[in-house]
């Protein structure tokens, strides 16, 4: 079972702060992370690489530093990793980076066959949930998001399929879905694992396939601010919460007065 | 040029933009900004920070598209086995605005199974046109049969202005139709509203776990798309006097995306109230000691009507399913009222609540950073404060 993982690296939110007085992100000591949800498509992946054989093969697209992120991936067990990196994607939005992401997995594909890709939900800075779709949709691959759990394989069926479960508003739904196939994943599926410390000396001398532009060929007027169909306007921090009012009196008398304070919104 | 570029004679050095700068990608060389392109990600953020209009980036070429084809504001009416769920209302009103303001029509897109009866009511919550179809294949949402018939619909009659709520159902069948159609998507917006000038749709939207809000345009290409998130818009009064045209449309069976099929749904909600459509969410954390405490979360969201919540530590601890997790690796929700009992609120958990519109913190310790958040805080044992706070409701609800 071959499968690719798309990992994005970034900025560790739970650090993001806003300076109030040039309303700018204070990104000093902000460190770079893989993605929180992408660290259960990593984990989801080995495990099925595992249980079932084949390969895991971890790619993101960024800039050169996101190198980092797919050596973390390295560490806890994908056997390789791609980084697609051009000054020409860069300012993609989503419809542009589902596009420069499926060119690498149709090329990955040609090279030695893809059976699954697996996404994290969403990625923590933008919160989209978009990329992962996009990317089955420019493949023409069937989906299945927010998947909680992988009930069943049948890789000698044919078609080969999988039982998944999804994680809806109200509970849950089965689907059976053809591979190959995208799954996004969410953070109940399993608990990833720390990198052993034989898994960080092998991610550090691994080698890490770069692909540009020139690799994957996609029309420029497709990518990059140019091929992007959103544009940001402006960035701007939201408006700032005052402290309200804390009652710490004894219980019988806090309940009384907050009760006061919002029985006319109930 | 390149794709940005700083306008020497323009720049003073001042370094605003190097601050602004999210991935560090700005140092000042001889008192002028210079840009690394391997960094850069064209955020524009230092665009916007300096003062001196000395930061220029290239803007996109128009496509070829004629776009004054383009008319109208439809709302994709997401339905659960049969009835439009509640968001939907939401953005039929905001909906109404926009094409009041663009002097246009508001259509509804239905589909389903047997989900006729349903669309009288999106014509009261203010549809003028109500494209139904109506088939025992689509019965349960599939991300790639929807998408399909959808994209067929905008092809026919071309919309400028798309919207549909920020669900799973909503994001997952969004981001598919943006790519099939080559258009913009705006993910999970908190505001719209038309440009007045250039009749462009301008979507407002929280990023880096709503520490940043960002606005975004898609001026190029059509149809404008964007989901909405729940509870931020006030839903559409039904007028039952509203007229409107239900326009009925066929599904080819031959069109169904065989390669995937749905099994079974299964309910697992603890409340029969979900999160992110509830009004007031009670949320439960790890301060509550055991599994079988959440009982008293449950009777005071009861009291309101409310659905339960949690923080991730109740969850990773399996005291309550993952479904009701609210912060960062769970729900962003965003109620009228949120209560926050035993829940410290570290920020993983703030990222996912702070957007509520009121919120109330019951916690023992009155340094818990959650005081921070909320507009109403009761310091005390929170054994001692629910249970008063949950009879005292009832006595006042019930008066």
């Amino acid at each position: 079972m071959n499968i690719v993982v798309c990992i994005k690296q970034v900025p560790d939110t739970t650090e993001v702060k806003v300076n109030p007085e040039t309303n700018t992100l204070i990104r000093e000591g902000v460190d770079a992370i893989v993605n929180p949800f992408d660290t259960y498509a990593i984990e989801e992946a080995v495990r099925l690489r595992d249980k079932f054989g084949g390969k895991v093969t971890v790619m993101t697209m960024g800039p050169p530093q996101a190198e980092a992120a797919l050596r973390q991936a390295l560490s806890v067990g994908a056997d390789s990793a791609i980084l697609i990196s051009d000054r020409a994607f860069a300012g993609s939005d989503t419809w542009s980076t589902s596009l420069i992401l499926s060119k690498a997995l149709e090329k990955i594909k040609e090279a030695e066959g893809v059976d699954l890709v697996i996404c994290g939900k969403q990625a923590s800075d933008g919160d989209t949930a978009q990329v992962g779709p996009g990317i089955a949709t420019h493949l023409d691959l069937p989906q299945a998001t927010y998947v909680r759990r992988i009930d069943t394989v049948h890789l000698d069926s044919s078609p080969k399929i999988i039982v998944v479960e999804r994680l809806v508003e109200e509970g849950y739904e089965m689907i059976e879905v053809q591979l190959p196939a995208l799954i996004t994943v969410v953070k109940e599926i399993n608990e990833p694992r720390m990198p052993s410390l034989r898994g960080k000396m092998k991610a550090r001398s691994a080698e890490i396939v770069v692909w540009k532009n020139s690799d994957l060929a996609i029309k420029e007027n497709e990518i990059g601010l140019e091929g992007s169909p959103t544009q940001v306007v402006k960035i701007f921090s939201p408006p700032k919460k005052e402290g309200g009012k804390v009652f710490q009196g004894e219980p019988e008398d806090a309940v009384d007065e907050l009760v006061e304070e919002i029985k006319d919104i109930l | 040029m390149s794709k940005i570029q700083i306008i020497k004679d323009k720049c003073t050095g001042c370094g605003l933009c190097l601050k602004a700068c999210p991935v560090d990608a700005i140092t000042i060389v001889s008192k002028k900004a210079v840009i690394d392109l391997d960094k850069c990600t064209l955020c524009k953020a230092c665009l916007e920070s300096c003062k001196f209009d000395a930061i220029e980036v290239k803007e996109q070429t128009k496509k070829g598209k004629d776009l004054s084809d383009y008319k109208g504001v439809w709302v994709f009416a997401e339905n659960s086995n049969g009835i439009v769920v509640p968001v939907v209302f939401e953005l039929l009103n905001k909906a109404r605005q926009l094409a009041d303001e663009l002097d246009t029509e508001v259509s509804a897109i239905l589909l389903g199974h047997k989900v006729e009866s349903e669309a009288g009511k999106l014509i009261q919550r203010g549809a003028d046109k109500v494209y139904l179809v109506d088939s025992k294949d689509l019965g349960h949402y599939i991300s790639e049969n929807y998408t399909a018939k959808i994209v067929d619909l905008i092809k026919k009659y071309k919309p400028e202005i798309l919207l549909a709520g920020a669900t799973t159902t909503g994001r997952s069948l969004a981001a598919r139709i943006a790519v099939k159609c080559y258009t913009g998507l705006t993910a999970d917006c908190t505001g719209l509203e038309i440009d007045k000038d250039k009749k462009i749709l301008i979507q407002t939207r929280p990023a880096f776990g709503g520490n940043i809000m960002a606005q975004i345009i898609s001026p190029n290409f059509r149809p404008q798309m964007a989901t909405v998130r729940h509870k931020v818009m006030p839903e559409a009064k039904p007028d039952t006097a509203r007229k409107g045209e239900i326009i009925k449309e066929p599904f080819d069976s031959n069109d169904i995306d065989s390669r995937i099929k749905f099994l079974d749904f299964v309910k697992e909600a603890v409340s029969t109230i979900n999160l992110a459509e509830a009004d007031i969410i009670v949320s439960g954390g790890r301060g509550l000691g055991s599994p079988e405490n959440f009982k008293i979360i449950e009777e005071l969201a009861e009291t309101l009507d409310a659905a339960v919540g949690s923080s991730r530590a109740c969850v990773d601890a399996g005291w309550i399913p993952y479904s009701h997790q609210v912060g960062q690796t769970g729900r962003t929700v965003c109620p009228k009222i949120y209560i926050a009992c035993g829940i410290s609120g570290q920020i993983q958990h703030l990222v996912g609540m702070q957007s509520s519109d009121l919120i109330i913190a019951i916690n023992k310790d009155p340094e818990a950073p959650i005081f921070k958040v909320a507009d109403y805080g009761i310091v005390g044992d929170l054994f001692k404060v629910i249970p008063l706070f949950a009879k005292k409701l009832k006595e006042t609800l019930n008066r």
